[in-house]
């Protein structure tokens, strides 16, 4: 009967495992953030129309030898303003920007553009969000750091705060 | 609760704002319904706890769109789902992979009944 | 009504149980039978101080008083009486203050029920249920006061989440917590039998009684959670294994373990050790499922707000009274022997094989609700566990329960012959045979699981309904025959809904219809409605079938004003027990609206068989309640005996 001890324990000790795993999860926010699994990989193909009087975008623009950064839109999305002039800090200091309009209208993003300004040398207008599959993105705004060859090489998920700005730049510069 | 209720305006206001176009169910019965299996299957990104067959966000839909324009073109359910693995991850998949780290999960069932019917055996052993 | 009255009563109340706690606790350590005799009328006091603080609150919703900042938050004028009512408990400090309200209740209940096991016995349960409602009275007072105030006070509240805004879930959160704290009272029946030393028939007869009453509740509460799920959610689902959902179903299937184990302890003095930590178990389960819902740690549609200090104070209380339960498992489980032998072939073995399923069912949810958070927390991938994940490894655990629920009572206490039982189980496997032929040959169903299905609950509800058929029944076994035959139905209402499920999606003009086999839905019209607090774009279908008219539905896509929000109303309509279900989509700008249509049939037995399930738990206890009285007068002469047992 001396070894049947632990069996009475076994539930205490279970029960700490699940406190200690719960304990490390405390405080998280309940949405699980779901990251791109393509970074590493070249971007799939696709071709959008222009939009706002811009050029539209194509997988082989990406390919120009020069990174890029790939900022993912939308004329409806509220943190997307909210980051306007982050994007414009990015282009003054030289970071080549191109936009992708997610599940929008060529007069919304012309509106948008005219009032949030345009930091943007392409805007390809995705109207049906297909360039999120692409990308693997799980919302907008998002921005993606790809590299001469077209392949990603990093993802930032929700709006550019003024913080993230030396990241995207360091990102973009690692990327060269 | 506010920041819930924040949460859910910014989910709810941009989905009001989107163009957006109701499903087309595929002409072939038979693949509609390979595909809606396939979508039950598949997990929304936006609107976490739900699949992409039920859920109402524009993601969902596109999902859906490519998940049918991929079955129309004769691909195999499991191709489709490892076109969005390669993309998100295993976590688009409600279906746990079956691999060493998911050993204990999928062997769960088998290892329970086997402690449970070792410990009934020593019981009956006495 | 002032609502710092509210917050006062609920001072008391902690006052209350901190007596309640601390007192008998005392009083049993220094024989002191003044102070035992205060845990009685503290419980009391607990709970009639709970009410005064809840129907303070109720009130200040009632007149929108947005001066408390719990009405402000998730309240409104333009809300309907009823829903401004209920809107008490459709958010996280008032859904707490329930909680310890039925808490205090049970509490109450239990000081003032007769008692077989002797007024020591008393006094030491409800120090352990006096010492469980303080940790959720200093949660409420300290980190959830629902009487904060808010100064000023705004004019308009911001409304109550509109899912929440539905019949069903004015009832399923108080059934819920009626089951999860009256699994609170088997709790305290339990560290108190294992203080008191007084594991046995006895014990096991009476802590039955909160048990069937608590897992009954629990049953109705999830019946009716899955019920609301099907209608407001509009997916037609009516199960999504979602961590919430698991986390209600947990502390259900060790509660449905439990029942059956404790009537082993309570014929036979066997399974003791065992039954203890079921009853340990359950009310763990119960608080981790609170917990889950209220701390974010997991992913789900239902989450409450997150809060890390609410989350960490929880978590706290948790590892207090659960690790504090087990350690004392740990410690006396060993002095409980096992009690009597019994051979392989016996009742008491069908009860085990009944366990053994049953907990690793719980198990597979448990490990299921966990791993995903467990493989990222050390560094694994990001993986789901979803529907698809339950239902395979589930379903077939299931199925073979199914199976053993018809010959399990069939089956004698001790030691039991065999050769009866081919006779007696004929009915049963006839049955079987008949739902399997007809879902091959005239249904058509293709599937194993589908067929197997149909064949287990023609099987389960077969041999049950030929109990019900003997004389000389008692309420034990018409209960138990009638709990199991709600399994039956409800399986039989989750397979058919299943296998014979008919859908079709369409983009349709006003004046199209749908056809579907005999089903056959045209739209009428399609306008733009108003309700108290919402505006919502309507669709009229008249549905007939094989030409005569069913019903007209109404489907709806709502938009709420405040907060403002969007949602899909469907219109079902009943069809013998199955249903008709309709969803009214998008518009497609061309003047077509997308219809989503669903038939569903027998879908409704999957509740009905819920309901049966709760009616025949709680009849069970008939036998209880006349062998209680008998037992009481023993007790009574033999109570001295007890207290040096």
């Amino acid at each position: 009967m001396r070894g049947s001890r632990l069996v009475w324990l076994a539930p205490l000790l279970l029960f700490a495992g699940v406190i200690i795993l719960m304990a490390k999860n405390i405080g998280n926010s309940p949405e699980a953030i779901v990251r791109s699994h393509m970074v590493g990989k070249p971007v799939p193909e696709f071709a959008f129309a222009g939009s706002a009087g811009l050029p539209g975008l194509q997988t082989a623009d990406l390919r120009s030898g020069q990174p890029v950064l790939v900022n993912l839109f939308a004329s409806w999305c509220v943190p997307c303003a909210i980051e306007a002039p982050q994007l414009e800090e990015l282009r003054r200091k030289g970071a080549p920007l191109v936009g992708l309009a997610i599940r929008d209208s060529n007069e919304n993003i012309t509106a948008f553009v005219g009032k949030h300004g345009n930091p943007f040398s392409r805007i390809g207008l995705d109207t049906n969000g297909v360039s999120m599959l692409a990308l693997g993105a799980s919302g907008v705004p998002e921005t993606y750091v790809v590299d001469g060859r077209g392949v990603i090489r990093f993802q930032h998920i929700g709006e550019i705060r003024p913080e993230h700005v030396p990241v995207l730049l360091r990102e973009l510069e690692k990327a060269r | 609760m506010k920041i819930w209720l924040i949460a859910l305006l910014l989910i709810a206001a941009p989905a009001a704002a989107q163009l957006s176009t109701p499903d087309q169910p595929l002409a072939d019965v038979q693949q509609e319904k390979v595909a809606k299996a396939l979508m039950a299957e598949l997990r929304c990104i936006t609107c976490q706890n739900q699949n992409i067959l039920d859920s109402t966000a524009p993601q969902a839909e596109t999902m859906r769109a490519e998940v049918r324009q991929q079955i129309a073109a004769g691909r195999q359910p499991e191709e489709v789902r490892s076109y969005f693995i390669e993309r998100y991850g295993d976590w688009v998949s409600f279906v746990p992979p079956a691999r060493e780290d998911t050993l204990l999960l999928w062997g769960a069932p088998l290892l329970f009944l086997a402690i449970g019917l070792a410990l009934v055996w020593r019981r009956f052993q006495r | 009504m002032s609502p710092e009255i509210g917050h006062f009563a609920l001072w008391l109340a902690a006052g209350a149980a901190l007596l309640q706690g601390i007192a008998p606790s005392i009083g049993l350590w220094r024989h002191d039978e003044g102070l035992v005799a205060l845990a009685r009328p503290a419980a009391v006091a607990q709970g009639l101080f709970t009410l005064v603080a809840f129907l303070v609150l109720m009130h200040a919703f009632y007149v929108s008083d947005f001066s408390v900042a719990l009405v402000v938050e998730n309240s409104h004028t333009m809300k309907p009486t009823m829903y401004r009512l209920t809107g008490v408990w459709a958010n996280h400090e008032g859904s707490l203050l329930l909680w310890v309200l039925v808490m205090a209740f049970s509490g109450a209940l239990v000081a003032l029920a007769p008692s077989a096991l002797g007024e020591r016995f008393r006094a030491r349960v409800l120090s352990v249920q006096g010492i469980v409602a303080l940790g959720f009275f200093a949660f409420l007072l300290f980190a959830s006061n629902p009487f904060a105030r808010v100064w000023p006070a705004p004019t308009e509240g911001q409304g109550l989440n509109p899912l929440l805004q539905d019949p069903g879930l004015t009832f399923h959160p108080p059934l819920l917590y009626a089951g999860y704290v009256g699994l609170s009272v088997t709790f305290a029946y339990a560290v108190a039998g294992m203080l008191e030393n007084v594991i046995g028939p006895r014990w096991a007869r009476e802590a039955r009684i909160p048990l069937a009453i608590a897992w009954a509740f629990l049953t109705l509460g999830i019946t009716l959670g899955s019920w609301w799920a099907y209608y407001e959610l509009g997916w037609g689902g009516w199960w999504f294994w979602d961590p919430v959902e698991n986390a209600s179903l947990m502390p259900w299937l060790a509660a449905t373990a439990l029942l059956h184990s404790i009537v082993v302890v309570m014929k036979r003095d066997a399974l003791r050790a065992w039954t203890l930590l079921l009853s340990v178990a359950g009310f763990s389960l119960a608080m981790m499922g609170t917990f889950i819902v209220r701390s974010g740690v997991i992913t789900s549609v239902h989450a409450f707000a997150v809060d890390p200090l609410r989350g960490v104070f929880l978590m706290v209380l948790m590892a207090l009274y659960i690790g504090g339960a087990l350690a004392i498992y740990a410690y006396a489980a060993g002095r409980v022997t096992e009690g009597k032998q019994f051979a392989l072939v016996s009742r008491e073995s069908t009860l085990v094989a009944n366990n053994l399923l049953v907990t690793a069912m719980l198990g597979v949810v448990l490990i299921g609700t966990l791993y995903p958070m467990a493989l990222e927390a050390m560094g694994g991938a990001q993986i789901s566990v979803g529907p698809p994940y339950f239902n395979r490894v589930l379903v077939p655990m299931m199925l073979v329960m199914a199976v053993l629920m018809g010959i399990a009572p069939w089956i004698g206490w001790r030691r039991s012959a065999t050769g009866h039982l081919s006779a007696r189980l004929l009915p049963a496997g006839i049955a079987a045979l008949a739902a399997v032929s007809i879902a091959l040959w005239v249904l058509g169903v293709r599937g194993l699981g589908w067929i197997l299905g149909f064949g287990a609950s023609a099987w389960l509800a077969a041999a049950s309904i030929s109990i019900l058929m003997k004389r000389g029944l008692t309420p034990g076994i018409i209960g138990m025959a009638l709990a199991h035959l709600g399994v039956a139905v409800s399986i039989l209402g989750a397979t058919a809904s299943g296998a014979l499920q008919q859908e079709a999606l369409v983009n349709m003009r006003v004046g199209d219809a749908i056809v579907l086999g005999p089903w056959r839905a045209e739209l009428q019209d399609v306008r733009p409605v108003a309700g108290p607090n919402w505006t919502a774009i309507e669709a009229k279908i008249d549905v007939t079938r094989h030409g005569r008219p069913l019903a007209q539905l109404r489907p709806q896509t709502r938009t709420f004003i405040a907060p403002p929000m969007e949602t899909t109303e469907s219109a079902r309509a009943g069809w013998r027990t199955g249903e008709v279900y309709m969803v009214l989509g998008k518009p497609d700008g061309e003047g077509r609206w997308q219809v989503h249509m669903w038939i569903k049939p027998l879908v409704r037995l999957i509740w009905w068989g819920g309901l049966l399930m709760a009616f025949g738990g709680v009849l069970a206890l008939g036998d209880r309640v006349r062998l209680k009285r008998r037992a009481g007068q023993a007790a009574h002469r033999a109570a001295p005996a007890l207290q040096g047992a």
